[in-house]
């Protein structure tokens, strides 16, 4: 799989590494020309001094073979260009750009991305499964059809205690994939009851995530 | 008609002059403060700091009541990104930006998008001059 990378700041630099060491072929694509002579020296000859935006430097770096396109710069609006390009020209079959901005992560998909990568959602997410009692945790976000993966800890006043997963009329387009209860994991069935405390594991749609809370009693 | 102009450099700043000029009802966007005093000195459209990329920005500057959308800062992939903006999220048609790299100019107008190209543009008008002048001067040999 021959992967080009545009932009060597410390995700790009780490990346590129970690990728070569996997086996896979790698080509980084860098603006800076003393960062290129820097990595140039550590990697080898698979740097390219240019800009990852102008398609001569795309066709130069091979984007006419490229499997994928990873664009990992620091400015939202050339990762997307990259991407574009690399799509509409050369016609890369996958491209992920790194979002810098959260808020251009539904722009970017809708914009014909394939995986859009936000470090500070990332980091949030985790922080978030880190911090203790917390009543609902946004696990995953599944790039199609805006769905999610959420971890919600079942109220002592929640109207569904003690009912088995048949008999509770769950939000539109949510099922309890799983429940967490002291510390083991129940894969359910309808038959299985919920108690108070325990943490279901949910695939629901973004827009139902307020109708689950309340339903759970959060 | 309500025109929203993202850069407020040389062209912008004219552009937003002549419009409000015909009337036109004009707001400029730009992210540096010192760009609007490119406007003329009593500009009575609106003038909104900061950068045409942003959503929110935009909303500030009255995107959602826009008819026409012109994105000319210096930067092409702001442009690229700002108009993209305004086209898919904002349901803007009328989205005119200017692109300096002929390539790019020539994927987003398969886009769809209005692309002004002066790399091309002026690169064509000096080339004509330049051949009139060959053929009407008669070299000394």
């Amino acid at each position: 799989m021959y992967i080009i990378l545009v932009g060597g700041g410390k995700v790009g630099y780490y990346l590129t590494k970690t990728l070569i060491n996997e086996g896979y072929e790698v080509f980084l694509v860098e603006k800076n020309p003393i960062k290129c002579h820097t990595y140039g020296e550590r990697f080898g000859s698979v740097i390219m001094q240019g800009d990852g935006a102008e398609a001569v430097t795309l066709a130069a770096a091979g984007a006419a073979r490229a499997d994928v396109v990873i664009a990992v710069t620091g400015e939202d609006e050339d990762n997307l260009v990259i991407c574009q390009m690399a799509k509409e020209k050369f016609h890369v079959g996958r491209t992920i750009a790194r979002v810098n901005n959260p808020k251009n992560e539904e722009l970017f998909r809708r914009l014909g991305i394939d995986v859009t990568v936000s470090q500070t959602n990332v980091i949030l997410s985790l922080i978030e499964q880190q911090i203790p009692n917390l009543p609902f945790v946004h696990l995953m976000s599944l790039r199609h059809a805006d769905l999610a993966i959420v971890e919600a800890k079942v109220a002592e006043h929640s109207p569904i205690l003690d009912r088995p997963i048949e008999r509770i009329e769950l939000p539109p387009e949510t099922i309890v994939t799983a429940i967490v209860r002291k510390g083991g994991v129940i894969i359910p069935t309808g038959q299985t009851i919920v108690r108070s405390g325990d943490e279901l594991i949910c695939v629901t749609k973004r827009e139902r995530e307020g109708a689950l809370q309340e339903l759970l009693g959060i | 008609m309500r025109v929203l102009i993202i850069g407020c450099g040389r062209v912008g700043g004219l552009l937003a002059g002549r419009l409000s000029d015909f009337g036109h009802d004009v707001s400029v966007v730009d992210a540096n403060s010192r760009a609007f005093r490119r406007l003329p000195e009593k500009f009575p459209g609106r003038v909104v700091l900061g950068t045409g990329i942003d959503e929110d920005v935009l909303r500030t500057a009255g995107v959602e009541q826009a008819d026409v959308y012109v994105a000319v800062t210096e930067d092409d992939n702001t442009n690229i990104m700002s108009a993209q903006i305004a086209r898919s999220v904002f349901g803007i048609d009328r989205v005119i930006l200017r692109i300096y790299d002929q390539a790019r100019a020539a994927v987003y107008r398969q886009l769809g998008l209005t692309v002004i190209c002066p790399t091309t543009t002026v690169a064509g008008m000096i080339e004509d001059e330049v051949l009139r002048s060959s053929s009407t001067t008669t070299r000394i040999p």
